[in-house]
């Protein structure tokens, strides 16, 4: 594996005071004379790195070395927009006399995240197909208030005074419809949080609803969405000029320039160095740039293949599940094309209209 | 859904004899309380007074489209 930062100028996206320099890769054929920069496996595989960084229940940061920015960016799209998930797509009311309108509670339990994984589930081909054990989960939410009889007469906290006062993710129940009660007996289909209050009600007040889950992907409508964010950023460098040094007794002031950790300041001979793990932590403020003190002392710059990716899961899916998976999104798109390419070149003499999947 | 032991009450000598029907519920719009209304009797709830009636939700299914 490389190491985590390597001194390249040519993989720089310099950073200045007032713009950034050097945007766009380099290394492709022709651009350096003399140098093969033709694309080649091996020589990919050994600057490629995925390094995990941190890792929650929620959320992963890990760093992605050695790509394109297109690639990079094809993932974060991925992540949002066509890795498939559950969510509740249509309701059927019977009855609801809570203050929330019908419409706008049935939006509400759509942006609902289920724990159901996507692979059990096939996606519906058109939105009025026929609806089968195989694309559909059924919940039901029957959830009335009443008035608790021995409530204590001085109380003002809804809880004590009536029984089921707010509508609650956790009040959806699970009807197996055909072969599910077998297929998802070790994970019973459930809200992720069953904490999220849908509507409140007050004694009187009723819903009554069956709700039908589907898949879909986060293009069609962000409910579907796997992900609460996905973003990357490059990773930031601090690059002293040798030749001339910091001063010494402005040590402390060149140190304040930066964010907290970035950089050491030797306490005996007063020398700065940039702490190489905590770069990232930069901000690039460019506040070193605004004294005259530290001009030409430093360069700030960007590394344009080491993306820093943060990610947040919401719904089913781990969060270091969710870059296999937009892989996994990418491969299947690869393949059509692929199979189109291939179709393509057999039959070039008589080219008729080609199949292609709903892009 | 005919409910046994309540008879629609019909006054009046009318030739019209609607079909016996649900008893029609209404909801008193200031205390709450279920009310019936009967015909050719003053609207007004039994248990406070009020003069103002809600028509109850129909149990009809609706369909939504969570989006």
């Amino acid at each position: 594996m490389p190491p985590a930062i390597t001194y390249d100028p040519r993989k720089h996206v310099g950073v200045h005071a007032e713009r950034v320099s050097h945007v766009s890769s380099t290394n492709y054929p022709g651009h350096y004379p003399n140098e093969d920069h033709s694309w080649d496996l091996e020589r990919f595989k050994k600057g490629l790195t995925v390094k995990i960084e941190r890792l929650s229940s929620r959320s992963i940061e890990f760093d992605l070395v050695g790509v394109d920015a297109s690639i990079a960016n094809a993932y974060r799209r991925i992540l949002l927009a066509e890795v498939p998930t559950i969510c509740i797509e249509r309701v059927y009311v019977w009855d609801n006399t809570s203050v929330v309108v019908d419409e706008v509670l049935a939006q509400r339990i759509g942006l609902v995240p289920l724990n159901v994984d996507p692979a059990l589930m096939d996606i519906k081909q058109t939105q009025n197909d026929q609806a089968t054990d195989r694309n559909t989960l059924v919940f039901r939410l029957q959830v009335a208030c009443e008035r608790r009889k021995n409530a204590p007469k001085d109380t003002t906290d809804p809880n004590k005074l009536y029984t089921n006062y707010e509508v609650l993710s956790s009040h959806f129940n699970w009807v197996p419809q055909g072969e599910q009660e077998i297929v998802m007996a070790d994970n019973p289909p459930a809200p992720t949080n069953p904490n999220i209050v849908l509507t409140k009600l007050r004694p009187g007040q009723a819903v009554d609803m069956e709700l039908h889950a589907v898949k879909g992907v986060g293009k069609d409508h962000a409910k579907f969405c796997p992900v609460a964010t996905a973003s990357y950023r490059l990773l930031p460098l601090v690059i002293l000029n040798p030749k001339k040094p910091v001063p010494p007794e402005l040590a402390e002031k060149f140190q304040k320039c930066f964010s907290p950790g970035v950089i050491r300041v030797d306490p005996r001979t007063k020398a700065v160095s940039v702490d190489n793990k905590k770069t990232r932590m930069e901000t690039m403020s460019r506040e070193v740039y605004r004294h005259p003190d530290f001009e030409g002392c430093v360069q700030l710059a960007r590394v344009r293949d080491h993306f820093l990716f943060s990610i947040e899961s919401e719904g089913f899916y781990p969060p270091q599940r969710l870059l296999p998976e937009a892989i996994a999104v990418m491969r299947a798109k690869i393949a059509t094309i692929k199979r189109a390419a291939e179709t393509l070149l057999n039959n070039g003499d008589n080219v008729g209209d080609i199949e292609m999947a709903d892009a | 859904m005919n409910q046994p032991g309540q008879q629609t009450a019909h006054a009046g000598s009318g030739s019209f004899i609607p079909a016996p029907r649900q008893d029609m519920e209404y909801i008193c719009a200031d205390c709450g309380a279920k009310n019936e209304i009967k015909s050719r009797e003053p609207i007004r709830c039994r248990e406070c007074g009020h003069r103002i009636m809600y028509k109850k939700r129909t149990k009809r299914m609706v369909q939504f489209e969570a989006r």
